[in-house]
């Protein structure tokens, strides 16, 4: 072919040798073959749920509290309460400081060598494991207190959340443009009340998804409230009492060896994974709506 | 910043009020009192950054001073004898030091290949309409809490491995010596394989991160010398990404050195270091779940402090090392391919 000489860089008529394609298409199958691996297990986490719980969720299991073991019937009313009752106390402490804090690194520690520490210092925290957590709120509350309590359950979980409160607070708040402070500043209002009700508030959808995210992050965690909440088998709304909760008495249902306990722990997951999709659901919701309503 | 620094009260002329609308009067009027409130402001926002900090330290101060006990009994030997006897006071951590290692390992090794393989077909090849919903399917892996996998893994898992996975590995791979013994299911095997699940999201959602900060040009530059597309990815953006995704398995490990109620669920609790995948371990996660909330003796319970705080430290460093690793890559600078 002297003709094609003169055109040295039009390889369009080479051909890729066999060894090539084929590598590429086994790699592809391979990528394929993963995702389709990775989603096993999804969906017989769900489908499993689904399958052995729903049979198990009737009134009973909704509105009374555990039988002994071994007799039939009974349910995990007390463990749906103290899981909300736990977070309910968790939320009321890390949230406002998770906030507090996001507004700290955004509006005052931008760019700062000490806002950098706090920054970091959050990730570190974000990445401890959730049973170090329960050690240390054992040390806080429990051995000062004298025993296991729902507050030291709720001050565990707390300490879970502040750090990822702060960190998607301080990105919501950096999304607002600088324009929209500033004429509030050149309106007079001074510059607590243009963070609160300015920067904040038109922040606000991606705040409530950063608190959503933690919330749903903390609401199945068990490993803190193992000697913290420790779990109780009848009614507790006492800050200072032990207290059930749904994650704790699906680990002990599900470690027993009692058939009537197993199907239990089965509905109490399947309660606890609703719980769960839909805060994560409703933050997908929120998140869609557009993180920064009227900022524009 | 250009934020107005008023002085003090200043006298608002009634002319002026008359015109502005009732909005802009009230935030003149209130101006006087902007300094100390906002100072407060200031100093309460302060106070919740900075008890972030006292947090962290809060944890260091916990785990080092409840342990002291422990540590002056055993020094650094602690770590390498394998005795733990709560009856006659004798604790040695090797045992769940081996556990969480081989366990965290056996995780990643079964994790990794998956994880990079789907983000590589959700960032590379998936067409775009499935690229978000697949993404979110695979993040949905995260959301479910740790104490649903280790339920799901002792009623299905379990039984699966002891009637089907264990006897084939048994027979074909047996000589290895990995797959030995009675084939129980419970175990570092089923331990392995509950952390690779709860892995995989984590590795593959920062894998996707880094993958997406390189560079389109680099891929077109690539398919345009006529690579298939598999080299393309290969050479133009695994090359390019594999400082960040390193960063990504080692969060992973991060994970999975944490992890505390699947395992606890599945790996069969015996202090003991075994060969074989099919005994049953310990990890230092789980013995701290087990044993702390009925640990008698201060003795054993600043043991199991000391077992937290060698976990607390390790966690740390390789979370910070991941960090550092991921943002090489996602903060503008690729690392330099050494084509």
């Amino acid at each position: 072919m002297p003709e094609k000489t003169m055109l040295p860089a039009d390889f369009s008529d080479a051909p890729i040798s066999l060894w090539r394609r084929g590598l590429n298409f086994l790699v592809s199958a391979a990528a394929i073959g993963a995702v389709v691996v990775v989603l096993m297990p999804l969906g017989a986490v769900f489908g499993y749920l689904i399958y052995k719980g729903i049979g198990s969720i009737n009134w009973a299991f909704l509105t009374q509290i555990p039988k002994p073991p071994g007799e039939a019937g009974g349910g995990m009313a007390n463990a749906i309460a103290g899981s909300v009752y736990i977070l309910l106390i968790a939320s009321s402490m890390g949230v406002p400081l998770g906030i507090g804090a996001g507004i700290y690194l955004s509006e005052y520690g931008r760019g700062t060598r000490f806002g950098n520490l706090i920054r970091f210092t959050a990730d570190v925290l974000n990445g401890v494991p959730s049973i170090i957590v329960g050690i240390v709120a054992y040390g806080l509350v429990v051995l000062t207190q004298g025993h296991f309590s729902a507050l030291a359950g709720g001050v565990a979980l707390a300490i879970m959340m502040v750090p990822t409160i702060t960190r998607t607070t301080e990105e919501m708040l950096l999304l607002v443009p600088q324009a929209v402070r500033e004429a509030a500043y050149g309106l007079g209002v001074s510059r607590w009340r243009t963070t609160l009700s300015i920067t904040l508030r038109t922040a606000t959808s991606g705040v409530i998804t950063g608190v959503m995210l933690a919330f749903a992050r903390v609401a199945g965690e068990t490993a803190p409230l193992l000697f913290t909440a420790f779990g109780n088998q009848y009614w507790n709304w006492k800050l200072e009492q032990p207290t059930a909760a749904l994650s704790l008495q699906i680990f002990t249902y599900a470690i027993s060896p009692f058939d009537e306990w197993h199907r239990q722990a089965w509905a109490g997951a399947l309660i606890l994974i609703v719980l769960i999709v839909t805060s994560v659901g409703a933050v997908r919701l929120v998140a869609n709506r557009g993180m920064l309503k009227g900022a524009n | 910043m250009g934020v107005p620094r008023l002085t003090g009260p200043q006298p608002v002329p009634e002319q002026a009020v008359a015109v502005h609308t009732a909005t802009h009067s009230q935030a003149l009027i209130h101006a006087g009192d902007s300094r100390r409130a906002d100072a407060a402001f200031f100093y309460a926002m302060l106070a919740c950054g900075c008890s972030v900090l006292a947090l962290v330290g809060l944890i260091v101060y916990e785990l080092i001073t409840k342990s002291s006990l422990s540590w002056h009994a055993f020094g650094w030997k602690f770590f390498f004898r394998s005795d733990w006897d709560p009856v006659n006071d004798q604790f040695g951590a090797l045992p769940f030091v081996y556990g969480t290692i081989v366990s965290s390992i056996l995780a990643l090794l079964i994790a990794v290949p998956l994880a990079v393989g789907v983000a590589v077909y959700i960032t590379e090849m998936a067409p775009r309409w499935l690229r978000g919903s697949l993404a979110f399917t695979t993040e949905l892996l995260a959301a479910i809490p740790s104490v649903i996998y280790g339920l799901w893994a002792i009623f299905v898992l379990v039984p699966l491995l002891r009637q089907y996975l264990q006897p084939w590995l048994a027979k074909y791979l047996g000589w290895t010596g990995l797959f030995e013994g009675p084939p129980y299911g419970i175990g570092m095997l089923a331990a392995g394989i509950i952390l690779a699940v709860m892995v995989v999201p984590i590795v593959s959602s920062i894998t996707r991160e880094v993958m997406t900060a390189v560079p389109q040009q680099q891929r077109e530059a690539v398919l345009a010398l006529g690579a298939t597309r598999w080299e393309m990815i290969r050479t133009g953006v695994l090359r390019n990404a594999r400082a960040g995704i390193m960063g990504g398995v080692i969060l992973g490990l991060g994970r999975a050195l944490g992890e505390t109620m699947a395992v606890t669920m599945v790996i069969g609790n015996r202090p003991e270091i075994a060969k074989s995948l099919f005994a049953p371990g310990y990890t230092m996660a789980s013995v701290i779940a087990n044993e702390f909330s009925e640990a008698t003796g201060d003795l054993y319970l600043s043991a199991l402090v000391e077992v937290g705080l060698a976990l607390f430290l390790v966690t740390i460093i390789v979370n910070i090392v991941a960090q550092l690793l991921v943002w090489t890559v996602t903060r503008g600078t690729p690392a330099r391919s050494h084509a």
